[in-house]
């Protein structure tokens, strides 16, 4: 791969420097000059140059390495808590078909846990063509050697072309060390997945710079083409009761695989059940809730409406409520249904991390805050006064 | 105990910016720092020598501007630091930069505890740290809030989950991530902005690691940017105020439209 600069071609106007997000282009003396060493090769600047075509970037086109055909089926990481099918594994699910159904190859779903065979079972009526289902006592909860060790088994005996998992605390903590042991490529945290079906290429997009920019990524000559997807993001997968499918177990003798670290406890934090990354509706508070006491309001709108109890980092920081709610760039990022933001002035960062939400609403009695820039619908008002009666207002209508 | 500790270098995330206009980046006078995610884990990395004794060793790959990073973290108190910076890591995704990582943590000799930020706030990716432990082969927990307890062969962490946190118990050496949550980082001293200048940034190449070639850079890379583009940038819709029924009556309509609650 080179990136090359057509100097004859190369006017100085500056369009690929701003175009760069990796900084790496400078012009000296009129002419682009670009720094290899911080190229990632996105071809941003070779776009931005289409008026005067003077960057261009070869791309070698040798398959190097694996037989990347032998690699066939669309297979995805199920993730259970206490037996429980996560959120997001119907998500990658639903996604995993419709891939599978564009390669025209199979769906795989691998299930880890223990005592869970019928809820893996009836994966196939979700869309699988095939549940591998590896049951055991030390698969009961997420632990790391042994969940990157069975996985990794699962890879090369299944060799599939595409592997998904959840974006979740742990797919991103043990899916890494599996693209590490197999020279998987693998993307984080995509939000958008398309199929180049010539190419056989899985084209991955996924947010960077806290969501100030898109990046579409390939794995040309590895395999599997991984990736982490993020929640709330793709579509669940249907049941369907008549669809039928392969189902194997196996089972894993306790002990039988080396595991370094060890759960001493599990400890469960979130004030409501609804956990935040998995809530369709989420009603936040910032700092414009004044203090700890206030978030009842909050917590009774989220109650109401059946959602989740969000918060910014000012009111983590004021210790008005506990980390494991804050929402944004040193937090968690979600995208649900309906975001409501109380209070919160929106900062970049808490943007960064709930911009992607399909509808918001932000209610703040500043008409200036950043917040109504990205809101849909914005409400210039006392949070004190509208967000109780508004509470007040489905309480009677929903009678609960 | 002896730590070591990845950084990496990133722009200021709040210069990112987009020109509403043209649609493209916004990088005037952007500054280059230290990854906020890492001042946590050269704090934590600080407070268990502290509290032991041993050193501190900062080490990060990146071009040779990046050791202004690597300043940053003695400052705060790290004691050596190491830049892994040669044109052959060029295109690195973060397969071959673990790689490349963990070959360079092998080359500083023997080490306790590798620890790391959850990830750099430009790239987002959070698996450059899982994957230097596989390739290091040491144990791994990811999302640490708390160390509980660190002995001369053993650590106990707490990791932040979805929904609470699991209390985990490692053997040592290992390498751990951390969250905001861990600590307060403190201000770089006076002193220690001295000794930052004067500091000696030792360089590895691609040939000190003794590395396999064919594992480096674009070449090493399975995955690879096919583009990348800013995104359509949500604009402000309907922004109303009035009386507190009417709002009330507005905000209820626009939620049970949206066909939402269950």
């Amino acid at each position: 791969m080179a990136i090359t600069v057509d100097i004859e071609k190369c006017i100085g106007c500056k369009l690929c420097v701003r175009a760069c997000a990796q900084d790496a282009i400078e012009i000296v003396e009129k002419k682009a000059v670009i720094d290899l060493a911080k190229c990632n090769y996105c071809g941003a600047c070779v776009d931005a140059c289409k008026k005067y075509g003077a960057i261009t970037i070869a791309r070698e086109n040798a398959a190097e390495g694996i037989d990347t055909d032998s690699f066939r089926n669309v297979a995805v990481f199920i993730e259970q808590h206490e037996g429980d099918i996560a959120g997001v594994s119907f998500e990658i699910l639903g996604e995993g078909r419709l891939l599978a159904d564009e390669f025209g190859e199979k769906l795989i779903a691998v299930v880890l846990g223990n005592g869970m065979r019928d809820k893996a079972g009836e994966l196939v009526k979700y869309g699988a063509d095939k549940v591998v289902y590896l049951d055991g006592p030390d698969l009961a909860v997420f632990r790391d050697d042994t969940y990157a060790q069975l996985v990794s088994d699962f890879i090369h005996a299944e060799k599939p072309n595409v592997f998904l998992a959840g974006a979740t605390a742990v797919g991103r903590s043990f899916i890494p060390k599996v693209a590490a042991r197999v020279y998987g490529g693998l993307t984080a945290d995509c939000t958008k997945l398309e199929v180049d079906r010539e190419k056989r290429l899985l084209l991955q997009t996924r947010p960077a710079f806290g969501g100030n920019l898109m990046a579409t990524i390939i794995t040309p000559r590895h395999r599997p083409q991984m990736a982490t997807v993020r929640h709330k993001v793709m579509k669940p997968a249907k049941l369907d009761p008549s669809r039928t499918g392969e189902f194997e177990v196996r089972t894993i003798a306790g002990g039988s695989i080396a595991e370094r670290t060890k759960i001493v406890d599990i400890v469960k934090e979130v004030e409501s059940t609804v956990n935040i990354t998995e809530a369709d509706i989420i009603v936040s508070g910032g700092r414009g809730m004044n203090g700890p006491d206030n978030f009842a309001l909050i917590r009774d709108l989220a109650e109401v409406l059946g959602g989740a109890v969000g918060a910014s980092r000012a009111a983590v920081d004021a210790g008005w409520i506990p980390y494991s709610h804050q929402v944004g760039q040193t937090g968690k990022t979600v995208c649900p249904k309906l975001y409501v933001a109380c209070g919160i002035s929106g900062a970049v960062q808490h943007q960064a991390g709930m911009q992607s939400s399909d509808y918001i609403i932000a209610i703040n009695k500043d008409p200036d805050a950043d917040i109504f820039q990205i809101a849909n619908l914005g409400i210039v008002g006392d949070l004190f006064q509208v967000v109780p009666a508004l509470t007040d207002s489905f309480r009677k209508e929903l009678g609960h | 105990m002896n730590i070591v500790v990845c950084i990496k270098q990133v722009p200021g995330t709040t210069q990112v910016k987009v020109n509403p206009d043209t649609g493209t980046l916004i990088r005037d006078s952007v500054e280059a720092v230290l990854n906020p995610f890492d001042e946590y884990a050269v704090e934590e990395a600080l407070r268990i020598k502290e509290k032991q004794g041993g050193t501190v060793r900062v080490i990060t790959m990146g071009p040779p501007q990046a050791e202004s990073a690597l300043r940053q973290a003695i400052a705060m108190g790290a004691d050596e630091a190491w830049l892994i910076s040669d044109a052959a890591f060029a295109g690195s995704d973060t397969w071959a930069t673990s790689y490349t990582v963990s070959r360079g943590i092998r080359a500083l000799g023997e080490f306790d505890l590798v620890v790391c930020g959850k990830q750099a706030i430009d790239g987002d990716t959070a698996q450059v740290g899982p994957g230097v432990a596989e390739m290091l082969g040491i144990p791994f927990v990811a999302w640490v809030r708390k160390i509980d307890d660190i002995s001369g062969t053993s650590l106990r962490v707490e990791r932040l989950m979805e929904d609470g946190y699991d209390v985990v118990e490692l053997p040592l050496p290992s390498l751990i991530t951390v969250v905001k949550e861990i600590n307060e980082p403190r201000m770089a001293s006076l002193k220690g902005k001295m000794r930052a200048k004067k500091a000696d940034i030792r360089t590895l190449t691609a040939a000190d690691l003794g590395a396999d070639a064919a594992r480096l850079g674009l070449k090493g890379s399975p995955t690879q940017v096919l583009r990348s583009f800013v995104p359509e940038k949500k604009t402000g819709g309907e922004k109303i105020s009035g009386d507190v029924p009417e709002l009330v009556t507005k905000l209820k309509s626009t939620i049970q439209e949206l066909g939402v609650i269950k």
